[in-house]
């Protein structure tokens, strides 16, 4: 049940890895589209909070061509409604998420990944 | 009352059969509902928004459920599997993680409107592995927290400490984090209802103040409860001083309290061999000669 609104607020947390650690990169995925109501406001709050090229680069890696390459400006109801379905309908169900920086693993299974790192990896 | 943080580690503690058990009893759902709604109080976001939140320690979901009544969008994360396959089978909305919180937080800066956590962090004091050291791991926590939680914002930690050391190692590690706040006790004056709250913000804000009753009891780090302890050292050392005068004057002790006293003592402190108790014991004797 990885959202992609969770995945793009997701960095690796592994020690000293700083660089490249965000967006995780989605391999082996298996992908599940749940239906929901959207909420237009939200979103737009949401925005500014968002890392544009790294959700549009995980969505079509996950083949899903809808959004736009710049942030638009003005938002028409058609886009607002791909993003919904991008950020909140799209469910990462079985997977693995590795960091680029740190090559960190993060294994999904069942829509849980596991965010369990080994003693040496974890910051002080 | 028991405490399960003094028998095993969460994600073994929280097994299968306890997770069951945890999310069908009917005792516990009402409590962490009431629990999780006072909690949202506490976090006093704006109305009719929709906030994206983080639930620390979300369990089965069962606090998630009311983040989802209240129509927010929320991730969570736990580090018992057991629990968070129950929470599958309950179909929460949430996102939700496989995680250690004591290992910090990975979220990107100014991600998340506000954090809730129902009985969670007294599990941060305990030390399951060599490896783990408490202090370390909560100051680990509160800082990526922090870093994750957006500016004005508040995280609502419902807890339950076994001693006021825990409050104090927990506070001093939240406000070396850069966490402003402080505790709110509901009802402090009944033992059962008794509920502590720890209310950190991001930002300058102000501390909510506690249910109960009759009458308030608001233990800030300044203000109210500071200026009573100061109140309490003072009269402490007024008792202190009468005493110290009337013990120079005469020994009020006689000779049978002081033997039992004595005794009384060594029982304690598991001596063998120690006389009982008779109507002969410290009498006086007659003269000799």
């Amino acid at each position: 049940m990885v959202r992609l609104i969770t995945h793009n607020m997701l960095a690796c947390h592994v020690k000293n890895c700083t660089k490249d650690n965000f967006p995780l990169v989605f391999s082996e995925v298996e992908l599940v589209i749940r239906e929901s109501e959207a909420n237009y406001d939200f979103l737009r709050r949401f925005m500014p909070k968002l890392d544009w090229p790294a959700l549009v680069d995980t969505a079509r890696s996950l083949g899903d061509e809808t959004l736009p390459d710049d942030q638009p400006e003005e938002w028409t109801d058609e886009q607002l409604q791909a993003l919904h379905h991008v950020l909140m309908e799209m469910h990462v169900e079985e997977g693995n998420m590795t960091c680029r920086g740190c090559g960190h693993v993060y294994p999904i299974s069942n829509g849980i990944p596991n965010m369990l790192l080994a003693e040496h990896e974890v910051g002080r | 009352m028991s405490r399960p943080e003094e028998i095993a580690p969460p994600e073994v503690f929280y097994g299968d059969t306890e997770a069951t058990k945890y999310t069908q009893n009917t005792r516990i759902q009402s409590i962490q509902a009431q629990m999780t709604a006072r909690a949202l109080e506490l976090l006093a976001l704006p109305e009719d928004e929709v906030a994206f939140l983080l639930d620390i320690g979300c369990g089965s979901g069962l606090s998630g459920e009311m983040l989802d009544e209240e129509g927010h969008i929320w991730v969570g994360c736990d580090i018992a599997p057991s629990m968070l396959e129950v929470a599958l089978e309950r179909e929460v909305e949430g996102d939700l993680f496989l995680h250690d919180i004591g290992q910090g937080f990975g979220f990107r800066p100014g991600t998340f409107d506000g954090a809730i956590s129902i009985s969670v962090i007294q599990w941060l004091l305990n030390a399951d592995a060599t490896s783990h050291s408490p202090t370390q791991r909560l100051t680990r926590f509160f800082t990526t927290l922090h870093a994750s939680l957006r500016n004005p914002s508040r995280a609502v930690f419902q807890f339950y400490p076994s001693s006021d050391d825990q409050v104090h190692m927990i506070t001093s590690a939240a406000q070396r984090a850069g966490f402003g706040g402080g505790l709110v006790v509901d009802y402090p004056n009944s033992r059962k209802a008794r509920k502590m709250y720890l209310v950190l913000m991001v930002g300058s804000q102000e501390v909510p103040k506690g249910l109960d009753g009759e009458e308030m009891a608001v233990q800030g780090k300044n203000g109210v409860g500071a200026e009573r302890k100061k109140e309490e050292v003072r009269n402490e050392r007024r008792r202190r001083k009468e005493e110290g005068k009337s013990r120079k004057g005469k020994k009020e002790t006689t000779g049978k309290e002081w033997v039992m006293k004595k005794k009384e003592l060594y029982r304690v402190r598991g001596k063998e061999g120690v006389p009982r108790d008779s109507r002969y014991t410290a009498r006086k004797r007659r003269v000799q000669f």
